[in-house]
């Protein structure tokens, strides 16, 4: 209680920070909505970068194309990382502690050099370059992530209730579907939305596995961006922002970042 | 729990079965690990190797002209110099702000408040990270927000031209990295016992005493975890040197992306990025026992 001045500046600061961290976004919203090109204040406000933007076909297909790499990613990286999990948690064998070390690197390595390797290999190999291989790519950024937020939920469970279930005579495929796989629901539904988070957002990777007329919508921006971009970027932007917040929000009510608080 | 494991777990290891169990749930994602990583990264490092790209009608041998290029030519040095203090400033900048901000987090907000403010500040590190490089363009730019913001303040302020410079590459990366600052120095300034600076201060410690005698060196291993983790990923940037620097925004990350999408010399893209991996492989052996104890 004697603190309460250095408290009082130390909540100011925090406040700074905070306004650093969100002003850039909110002043991209705020002139997604200015109908001058030029960014002249005030703010004449109105929707016609949205009206625009619902007729460039070029950034709408890319939303779609986001998507769609976005949700096959989650299907895969979700059940490929539970299954991983699942082993991780009941069995104790020689290379466990290599396989979860193994899942360091797609989350350590820089994005810039996996994504050049996966570029020169796929297009040596003939994978080739396209949705398909930015769904290879995002897929293994998202398996780390899906696998220590699944892990983190398995820890607590008993497997005293799986050796229950077994002993009232469920067969094993009984005991997953109905004991194992409830429990673990909350720990896949967060690990499902974060590699959607992960994937949608992605940048690097798309953008090296992109083709021309085949990209993502953060490709489609930087292309934009770099050319020499029209303000309907900041319209399609904010939609992104404000997607991708939402969705990090809902996840944040199944895990806790930063573990527990 | 622990009666359970020790009863259980010896008689699943010695199931012949338990093998085939592993393989099925951990082979699907471990394989695809090894195509989308392992082989990529391997066949970089065969590609750094060679003076052309290996395919038909192309003509190729082995040579170590990709490397030797690096070291002998001025121009890489530099760049390499360039780019790890880049990534030198980002994280020390990053650490000035965001350490007293996590000290306040954890140490003098509690409840609710504390978990509201906590996710204030990791959701934007979530959150698309070429749109918020991107939105910064808005506030840095000629006659931009910043510049009439400081021109209302101190009316004739004049103008920064800060747009397209080294120090507006700096100021997007900090904002980009900053959460995960924060994030570090919270998780290990929470494990900080209060009684411990209560008790050094009743025996008359100064605050300034208390902050370099207990604070700093018990949360060092979240501040170098933090250091570590954004200066991996600074140092291999490309977009965010391209967006706000402009002709300024030459580091290692945009030469290899150049080698890639523009000049097209796979070859030494591929060994400016192997040496770039040195790097970020160095770093991360030099700091392992700290990271280990962070985590």
């Amino acid at each position: 209680m004697k603190a309460r001045p250095v408290n009082l500046l130390g909540r100011v600061y925090l406040g700074l920070v905070l306004v650093f961290l969100y002003v850039p976004i909110l002043v991209m919203a705020a002139m997604s909505f200015n109908s001058s090109q030029f960014y002249m204040l005030p703010i004449d406000w109105s929707f016609d970068w949205y009206v625009k933007l619902a007729h460039n076909d070029r950034l709408l297909e890319a939303a779609r194309n986001s998507i769609l790499v976005a949700l096959v990613t989650t299907v895969i990286a979700s059940v490929l990382g539970t299954a991983a999990s699942i082993a991780f948690f009941r069995y104790d064998f020689r290379f466990k502690k290599v396989l979860q070390a193994a899942l360091f690197p797609p989350i350590a390595i820089p994005w810039l050099i996996t994504g050049t390797a996966m570029l020169l290999f796929f297009f040596w190999s003939g994978i080739g370059r396209g949705l398909h291989a930015m769904i290879l790519g995002h897929v293994a950024l998202a398996l780390p992530y899906v696998i220590i937020v699944v892990s983190a939920r398995i820890k607590g469970f008993d497997p005293d209730l799986e050796a229950a279930a077994r002993s009232l005579g469920a067969s094993p495929w009984q005991v997953i579907r109905h004991v194992t796989l409830p429990y673990l629901a909350p720990g896949f539904i967060a690990g499902a939305l974060f590699a959607f988070a992960v994937s949608f957002d992605q940048f690097v990777i798309s953008y090296f596995l992109s083709v021309p007329g085949v990209s993502t919508l953060p490709v489609e921006i930087y292309t934009a961006i770099k050319k020499g971009f029209t303000p309907e970027i900041n319209a399609i932007s904010t939609i992104v922002i404000v997607f991708s917040i939402t969705l990090l929000v809902i996840v944040s009510r199944f895990y806790r970042f930063g573990g527990d608080r | 729990m622990a009666v359970s494991d020790t009863t259980t777990a010896p008689i699943r290891r010695h199931r012949p079965s338990n093998a085939r169990s592993i393989l099925g749930l951990t082979g699907p994602a471990y394989l695809w690990l090894v195509i989308t990583i392992l082989l990529p990264l391997a066949a970089m490092f065969y590609f750094s190797f060679l003076s052309d790209v290996p395919l038909p009608g192309r003509d190729w041998q082995v040579t170590l002209s990709n490397y030797t290029a690096f070291f002998q030519q001025d121009f890489y040095r530099t760049l390499m110099l360039r780019s790890l203090r880049l990534g030198f400033e980002v994280a020390l900048w990053c650490f000035v702000i965001g350490f007293p901000c996590a000290y306040v987090l954890a140490k003098t907000i509690k409840g609710r408040w504390r978990e509201a403010l906590f996710l204030m500040v990791i959701i934007p590190f979530w959150s698309n990270a070429l749109i918020r490089v991107f939105s910064w363009t808005m506030v840095l730019r000629g006659n931009g927000i910043l510049e009439r913001f400081l021109d209302w303040l101190i009316p004739g302020f004049g103008s920064l031209n800060l747009m397209f410079t080294y120090e507006a590459v700096v100021i997007g990366l900090v904002h980009s990295y900053l959460p995960y600052m924060i994030l570090t120095c919270y998780i290990s300034l929470s494990t900080i016992d209060d009684d411990l600076i209560d008790a050094a201060r009743s025996m008359g410690a100064s605050r300034l005493t208390v902050l370099r005698r207990i604070i700093l060196p018990l949360s060092m291993p979240g501040i170098v975890a933090g250091a570590v983790l954004i200066f991996v990923p600074v140092i291999g940037s490309f977009m965010e040197p391209r967006i706000l620097g402009g002709r300024e925004g030459t580091f290692l990350g945009t030469v290899i992306e150049d080698q890639f999408t523009s000049v097209f010399n796979w070859p030494l893209g591929a060994a400016l990025s192997f040496i770039l991996l040195a790097c970020v492989m160095v770093i991360f052996a030099v700091f392992q026992p700290i990271l280990r104890r962070a985590s």
